[in-house]
């Protein structure tokens, strides 16, 4: 599946770039409602963007009665980011998903890196939802953790059904001139191409030690992109800053995705399903019958 | 919302900055004060930039070269290509009785093709020398003033004022002519709603400029 990364697309402003994934993840929706933090919220690098938008969302209650029935009307299934302060927060709004049959599945943001972190670690919040909501959960974690091994592992038995990986980095950037932060709130969270091999590492080393399902998302630009990191062991690719550049970007990734795939002689690329952990082929022997490489 | 790679035409030097002449495919030029955007060379993510002028089969963009994205669309030659999309936000409202066009700087930018629809009505410009001044060249009818004469110190009582350039100065144009519709200015990333980085706050509250905006009415 093709998705989208939470916060990189508002489907209710653009229904076809929605249309045109397999599943829309919602911007990142906490109890009550937020306006975001302090302009200004975005900075380009010279390898990538950083963000500091802050979860701005209408709140549980708005997202419920309305954009969750508008999202219905869009064909496409949807899964909701839930983002909060505090395990109670997480679990409020989960048990409020529970009985929607618009939402497909929820995302557990234990780690923004632009608002203040919930001090329970992510397995206890995912514990908290667990107990409040029978919709399929994934846990989006960060790769700023010394072992996230360790996190996905306690996820797991915490009962997600899936990881996403990876949330942005965090990074500051200074105006040239001033030598002053250029982001409102000072640092924000880094996105774009500088986050790739981050991603495909955290990837590699969360299949290794769950085997859960994952979507995979950091700095996918392209197809080939895409295709390390279902070779990594991701299920699933999701796209973030590529989407701002190109809205056109499912499409094309999507196309570009079958092409790699069988340029490197996957029948359908799907099957390129966590090659990476498999022993190196042997030049000279099994790349005859993939000879377009 | 509609994008296209469309070829470079021309790259012509005004004052500091460049109007760079795309062609124009398949995009429609949209209403003066929407805006497009360019895919900047070698850059993540595209420069939003409002149309200046809409020559037949072209698109002009007036560009300040102030950092690298902006650097690397003025140095675009002839026959280069880059994506475009657009056009996106809201335009100037046109219906009525005293246009005056208010322009400070670059933000000089959307304003020959806003004076096009309105029939060439007055505009006072402030730049911040006479190199910058040349800008004024592209909008008839103008009177133009430089540092430290502002333009606020131009607009005459009872005019309907549409206005475009830096916060200070529109800040400055709203506590004159609390009426005026104002173009504003916000980095954006994507310029179609996605990411909430242009937020600004207005009147106490965040607004997404590339969706409600970039026009907004003062009051």
């Amino acid at each position: 599946m093709l998705l989208n990364a939470s916060g990189c697309l508002d489907a209710l402003t653009a229904p076809d770039v929605a249309r045109a994934l397999d599943a829309f993840v919602t911007k990142t929706v906490t109890p009550l409602p937020r306006d975001g933090n302090t302009p200004v919220r975005i900075a380009e690098t010279d390898v990538g963007m950083l963000n500091s938008i802050g979860l701005a969302n209408p709140g549980i209650d708005r997202f419920v009665t309305r954009n969750l029935p508008r999202l219905g009307e869009l064909g496409v299934p949807i899964w909701v980011s839930v983002g909060g302060f505090e395990t109670d927060d997480y679990a409020e709004i989960c048990s409020r998903l529970d009985d929607h049959a618009e939402v497909s599945a929820i995302e557990l943001n234990v780690s923004c890196p632009n608002v203040e972190a919930p001090a329970e670690s992510a397995a206890q919040i995912v514990a908290a939802a667990r107990l409040a909501t029978r919709k399929p959960l994934w846990a989006k974690l960060s790769p700023a953790v010394p072992d996230i091994a360790e996190v996905a592992r306690a996820a797991q038995a915490a009962g997600a059904d899936g990881l996403s990986l990876v949330n942005t980095i965090r990074g500051l950037k200074l105006d040239a001139r001033t030598l002053r932060p250029v982001l409102g709130p000072g640092q924000g969270g880094l996105s774009g191409p500088a986050l790739r091999p981050i991603a495909l590492a955290a990837v590699a080393t969360c299949y290794r030690a769950t085997q859960l399902p994952i979507v995979g998302m950091g700095g996918v630009q392209n197809g080939l992109d895409a295709l390390e990191l279902i070779a990594a062991g991701a299920r699933h690719v999701a796209l973030g800053t590529i989407l701002f550049a190109d809205p056109d970007a499912p499409a094309r990734v999507r196309a570009e995705l079958h092409t790699a795939g069988a340029e490197r002689g996957w029948r359908a690329y799907e099957d390129a399903y966590a090659v990476a952990h498999e022993e190196a082929l042997s030049v000279g022997t099994t790349l005859d019958d993939r000879s377009s490489l | 919302m509609r994008r296209e790679r469309l070829k470079v035409v021309a790259g012509e030097e005004v004052g500091p900055y460049t109007l760079v002449r795309i062609e124009r495919g398949g995009l429609d030029p949209g209403a003066p004060g929407q805006f497009f955007m360019l895919e900047a060379p070698g850059r993540l993510l595209p420069r939003p930039m409002s149309l200046c002028l809409a020559p037949r089969g072209e698109l002009a963009f007036l560009i300040d070269p102030i950092g690298p994205g902006t650097r690397a669309l003025c140095a675009m030659e002839p026959g280069d290509h880059l994506q475009v999309l657009g056009p996106l936000g809201n335009g100037f409202r046109l219906e009525l009785d005293r246009p005056l066009l208010v322009g400070g700087g670059i933000g000089v930018a959307p304003l020959p093709h806003l004076s096009e629809a309105l029939k060439q009505p007055p505009a006072v410009l402030g730049f911040r020398s006479e190199w910058h001044a040349q800008a004024a060249e592209l909008v008839p009818n103008a009177q133009t003033c430089v540092e430290p004469t502002l333009v606020t110190q131009l607009i005459p009582e009872g005019m309907d004022v549409l206005a475009c350039g830096p916060e200070p100065m529109l800040e400055a144009v709203r506590a004159v002519a609390p009426d005026a519709q104002l173009a504003w200015e916000a980095p954006m990333a994507c310029g179609y709603g996605a990411c909430y980085g242009c937020a600004v706050e207005i009147d106490g509250e965040l607004k997404r400029l590339c969706v409600e905006g970039p026009v907004l009415c003062a009051a």
